[in-house]
């Protein structure tokens, strides 16, 4: 299960932002998993909870998906999942559009003073 | 003060971050992938499933290249050196990586494992990866090629089942190939479901016991090289952090 090496990983960058930001606890952390990513949200959930101290032990997971979008790189034309992966017009591989993430998006923390416009890191 | 929801908790703050999770591999991966350009060692990452025929695959390939390129190899295991004992054997240099529990390999691992290990006088270096179709698809070595070995006794629909995998695939060796009479594997099947995982599919068919294909395998990976070869000059990085052994 590479997912609990993957949490431990999205747990360090959280920890970094959270430290730069002054954080007491992190609130919720959004992460985006592509339908090709090779990450299972169900395993990566459950690997997150093993992870939980120190900021993140009241953290909320939000998992946002997305699907496997193909296109063809020359005319765009979208390549239905489960087809082969050639434009059928233009005779070019497809290319993946949207699919293969594994991001960490968005973090959400509780800061210890009023803090105003935080720049990202 | 949070504005995503509106709440205007003064104590909340959204950060908008957009990090691979996968970034600290990623730098481990693309230093390994300059040592190797830099030295001229084409690295091969091979990934299949336990029992696909990758050791096999290498010692046949080991026999075809004897005495016109050097090829070693670090192999990645739950437990035991066994994979490595083999290629030693068969006059391969090899190193081990027993990964324990770890489903599959990463970039720091290799970088490791190169550590101690003569790279620097191979020609070609394989990492075959620890058996499994899922998880070592996602961790870039920083390999030139990666290479997935499916043997004809595994089925048919294993690529769409293991698309993850195969779309990372630049090469897919079908192998135990010298079985296909005993079985009812369908080639043309499994290069359908090929083409609907792998945007570029390619696909050579080998046998570690017969030999046969093996030369077309071997030579796919010197026309790979010599293009990596030509391609250096504009590539290339040199930097001298460190140096390996």
């Amino acid at each position: 299960m590479h997912e609990y090496s993957l949490v431990r990983a999205m747990a360090d960058q959280v920890e970094h932002h959270a430290r730069t930001h002054n954080a007491a606890s992190v609130r919720r952390v959004a992460v985006r998993i592509g339908a090709l990513s090779g990450v299972e949200p169900e395993l990566f959930a459950t690997a997150f909870t093993l992870c939980q101290e120190g900021v993140l032990a009241e953290a909320e997971l939000e998992i946002r998906r997305s699907e496997a979008v193909w296109a063809c790189p020359k005319c765009s034309a979208a390549i239905p999942a489960g087809a082969v992966l050639r434009c059928p017009g233009c005779q070019v591989p497809a290319r993946l559009v949207t699919g293969d993430e594994i991001v960490l998006e968005q973090i959400e923390m509780e800061v210890a003073e009023v803090e105003r416009e935080v720049p990202d890191v | 003060m949070c504005e995503t929801c509106g709440c205007g908790d003064p104590n909340k703050v959204s950060v908008e971050v957009h990090d691979r999770i996968l970034s600290v591999n990623d730098r481990a991966a693309a230093h390994n992938r300059e040592h190797f350009v830099e030295v001229g060692v084409f690295a091969v990452n091979l990934m299949g499933s336990p029992g696909a025929g990758k050791t096999a695959v290498l010692e046949a390939t080991a026999r075809s290249l004897a005495g016109r390129s050097r090829l070693g190899a670090i192999a990645g295991d739950l437990e035991t050196e066994r994979d490595a004992d083999r290629l030693r054997a068969a006059g391969v240099p090899a190193a081990a990586i027993t990964t324990g529990s770890a489903c599959h390999l990463d970039a720091e691992m290799v970088h490791k494992a190169l550590h101690g290990f003569p790279w620097r006088d191979l020609d070609y270096l394989v990492v075959e990866n620890v058996g499994n179709l899922v998880c070592p698809a996602i961790y870039d070595l920083g390999q030139a090629v990666n290479v997935v070995a499916l043997s004809v006794t595994e089925g048919e629909d294993k690529p769409l089942k293991y698309p993850v995998m195969f779309r990372k695939a630049d090469l897919v060796l079908l192998t135990k190939v010298d079985l296909l009479p005993h079985l009812d594997f369908r080639v043309e099947a499994v290069l359908d479901a090929l083409g609907r995982v792998m945007p570029r599919p390619e696909v050579l068919r080998v046998s570690a016991r017969s030999g046969e294909g093996i030369p077309g395998w071997v030579a796919w990976l010197e026309g790979r090289r010599a293009a990596q070869a030509k391609a250096v000059p504009a590539q290339v990085h040199p930097h001298r952090h460190h140096r390996h052994p």
